[in-house]
């Protein structure tokens, strides 16, 4: 973990935790914790997208053990980062793609206009650095440009790119790519699928189409099925792990957008909830913007600690 | 998208209904529910305070004990608010009869010397593009006007190239890419083109940006500044979660909005980001994006918005949407069917095709009321379109002689037809089933006016009927 990843996600989750932290310094310099003071905690959290119900638990939490005493600033803030990081840390597990298959097959899954392709493009930059030999299969077929925009990934990061048309099947897609990836040896496939909202029941047929097609050539793929996030998204996050992870097998999350103000809440809820790997972070639009969950740093960046 | 936030006010609110009289601890018990909901629903806290803080107000108030129903008046006073808080003009004060009105969608500005300028603006992956496509593509094909499209991302590989493809499919010209050129003059180099090319507008499709990207806002800020467009419209994923505030207000501080369009409602997200970027900015939502295909755009109405957040349904858009793809006449010939009671096969094809056409039945169920359970209900039952599908090709394998006289079908009629159609006699057996239940439910509705028709529906699902009978008899529900 560089340093300077780090200090780029701190950057951009500055403008939430300067908020979360100046309200928490409003709440709690030389002040009791009394009730009043609990639910304005609460609220605070709320505001940063860890949902009503896991706000309310972190809240019980630092209550608990510190109700009707004087606290300070800094002491809840630590207190906070230590409960997220707990929360976090048995998440943060980066993406080996490291298997016995040859290829491992990485399926990538999520709502329109999360970042599939991009988050793709980044994976196939960050697997080549580690001098892997990636090939990618543009497997959205259905949105315009879609497979133009992986080839232009595949070019910047070396990877070649298995294509069809527009409006082909992207399950024979997938095929196809698994079986070049074979024939060229490459040792990891990453395949695009198209956006799909997780109550489209056709499309996520199709989805799962993708998936059946692929086993037919190895049954134990897809070694990963990973659920891109928009971190802008609010608590229908949960249904989209939910669903995805029901219907297609999600091993892990990437999550991506993290360079705005708003983020970090919506996970923590989800590893509360589902407990899934957090994969990677998208913290911008370059090729080496993709960084590795690192739940500590995350925690006490949210909170607006050093 | 907002069926689940209706769900829970409806539980809250049913809870309230079945009280004679009203106390400040219901309600206080009420809005503690209505605040977790609305907080589930992604509304912005500051917005979500306001709100309660609003309607508790009014409902522990002399209107509600005089009110016969005190339960119904909270319903009524949380639906104004609503309404209120997402653009519409409330019910005039002391007319507790009356519903809250609704102002009704607001266009889009194409004011001032043609062509005009709508500029597109928002977050990476907000569905700008597609936007863009949609709303070009109704200017045109509705408004009769011409249009020329334009993008001006040079970030994203493939983002105007996904624009010209969009372009092509939708009929709606699109200028050239200039490789290496940037947006200021893109814009400049678009305006020209709807000059000289005597177009009525120009849409101006930006490049997704963080609202703290304070480079990129300066580039849009002067992008804007040299196109000077009628309508400055920001595109939001109706899942956004409590940060919509902080976009929306960034935004507009530094382009200055004229309006929103809200993306992805056909998903299941809860939609509160569309309350707190009404409230935030006092923009009118504008525009909905509900699919991924071209002509999947709807007008927002707050008033059927707020509605259907309190499980009161959406009936009058689906009305209107029935209105649009079902043809005058095939309307009014169905009608007096129905009236009469007579109802055959071809008028259930018919039903089934513009079923298919509004969106299957789970966009169609998203716009009734009350039907949150009965969703789940369809989706064990698996109805999708790729039965209703099935089922028109069943009754395409019928001669017209039996589609107009369905009991004429027996035993080797029905092996004819299965064979025809690549489907066992099962599914043949199953459809004509359906066809009798949906005869028998017509003529109730024929006589009815449509009362029953929401009763035999449930029951309908329930008794695991396969497919819900024809929704629509556009004489029933008028």
């Amino acid at each position: 973990m560089g340093g300077s990843w780090f200090q780029r996600l701190k950057d951009g989750l500055r403008k939430t935790s300067s908020r979360l932290a100046t309200g928490i310094g409003d709440i709690f310099t030389k002040r009791k914790l009394d009730a009043e003071a609990i639910e304005e905690l609460e609220d605070l959290l709320v505001m940063a997208d860890l949902g009503p119900a896991t706000a309310a638990k972190l809240s019980a939490a630092i209550a608990e053990e510190r109700f009707d005493k004087e606290v300070d600033e800094a002491e809840v803030r630590t207190a906070l980062a230590d409960e997220i990081t707990t929360l976090l840390e048995p998440v943060a597990k980066p993406l080996t793609a490291e298997s016995d298959a040859n290829p491992h097959v990485v399926l990538v899954v999520g709502v329109n206009g999360s970042g599939k392709t991009t988050t793709i493009g980044k994976l196939a930059h960050a697997l080549k650095s580690d001098g892997k030999s990636v090939m990618l299969a543009a497997g959205d077929t259905f949105r315009a440009a879609a497979i133009e925009q992986l080839k232009v990934w595949g070019g910047r990061a070396g990877a070649p790119v298995v294509a069809k048309e527009q409006g082909a099947d992207s399950a024979s897609l997938a095929y196809d790519a698994i079986e070049q990836a074979r024939a060229q040896g490459s040792d990891v496939l990453l395949i695009d699928t198209a956006g799909r909202l997780h109550n489209k029941a056709d499309l996520m047929d199709e989805l799962r189409k993708v998936l059946r097609v692929i086993r037919k050539l190895d049954e134990t793929a897809p070694h990963d099925v990973l659920l891109v996030l928009d971190a802008t998204t609010g608590q229908n996050a949960l249904n989209q792990v939910e669903v995805f992870g029901s219907m297609v097998d999600v091993t892990g999350l990437v999550v991506t957008k993290l360079d705005g103000t708003a983020k970090g809440g919506v996970l923590v809820a989800l590893a509360e909830r589902f407990g899934l790997p957090v994969h990677a972070v998208g913290v911008g639009e370059q090729a080496d913007d993709l960084r590795p969950f690192a739940a500590r740093d995350f925690a006490r960046g949210l909170m607006g600690l050093d | 998208m907002f069926d689940s936030l209706s769900d829970r006010l409806g539980s809250v609110l049913t809870g309230l209904k079945r009280r004679g009289a009203l106390k400040e601890s219901d309600v206080d018990q009420a809005m503690r529910d209505v605040r977790l909901a609305l907080l589930e629903a992604d509304v912005a806290l500051p917005v979500v305070k306001d709100f309660i803080a609003g309607v508790k107000a009014e409902a522990v108030g002399q209107k509600v004990l005089k009110s016969v129903t005190p339960g119904q008046m909270v319903v009524k006073i949380v639906h104004d608010g609503l309404v209120e808080m997402l653009g519409g003009k409330p019910a005039a004060e002391g007319d507790e009869g009356a519903e809250a009105a609704d102002t009704g969608p607001e266009g889009i500005n194409l004011s001032g010397e043609p062509p005009s300028v709508i500029l597109m603006v928002g977050l990476q992956g907000s569905g700008k593009t597609t936007s863009t496509g949609k709303i070009a593509k109704r200017l045109a094909e509705r408004d009769r006007k011409k249009v020329l499209m334009a993008s001006l991302d040079v970030y994203r590989p493939a983002a105007q190239e996904q624009l010209r493809v969009l372009g092509e499919q939708a009929g709606i010209p699109t200028l050239p890419v200039v490789e290496g050129q940037q947006p200021v003059d893109i814009a400049k180099r678009a305006l020209q083109a709807g000059k000289f090319g005597g177009y009525d507008v120009v849409m101006l499709d930006t490049a997704g940006r963080l609202h703290v990207d304070e480079g990129l806002m300066q580039e849009v800020a002067a992008v804007k500044a040299h196109a000077n467009p009628s309508e400055v419209m920001l595109v939001a994923d109706a899942m956004t979660g409590q940060d919509a505030v902080a976009v929306a207000d960034s935004f507009n501080q530094r382009v200055g909005l004229t309006g929103i369009m809200l993306t992805r409602v056909d998903g299941d997200a809860r939609g509160g980001a569309a309350l707190s970027m009404r409230a935030v900015t006092q923009c009118p939502i504008k525009l909905l994006g509900v699919g991924e295909k071209l002509d999947e755009l709807e007008d927002f109405h707050a008033d059927r918005i707020a509605g259907r957040i309190l499980g009161m349904g959406d009936v009058v858009s689906l009305v209107e949407r029935a209105r649009d793809t079902i043809e005058a006449e095939d309307a009014e010939k169905l009608a007096k069917k129905i009236q009469k009671g007579q109802f055959d096969l071809e008028d259930m094809a018919s039903q089934l095709a513009q079923m298919r056409k509004m969106g299957g039945l789970e966009g169609l169920l998203g716009m009734m009321p009350g039907v949150g359970k009965m969703k789940e209900q369809v989706k064990a039952a698996n109805v999708n379109e790729g039965l209703l599908k099935r089922q028109e090709a069943i009754i395409s394998s019928m001669t017209p002689h039996e589609r107009r006289n369905p009991k004429v079908i027996h035993a080797s009629r029905k092996q004819r037809i299965a064979k025809g159609a690549g489907a066992s006699i099962q599914e043949v057996n199953k459809l004509l089933k359906q066809y009798q239940t949906m005869a028998k439910m017509m003529k109730k509705v024929g006589k009815s006016g449509g009362k029953n028709l929401m009763r035999g529906l449930g029951g309908m699902l329930g008794g695991g009927g396969g497919l819900p009978p024809g929704m629509m008899p556009p004489g029933g529900v008028r």
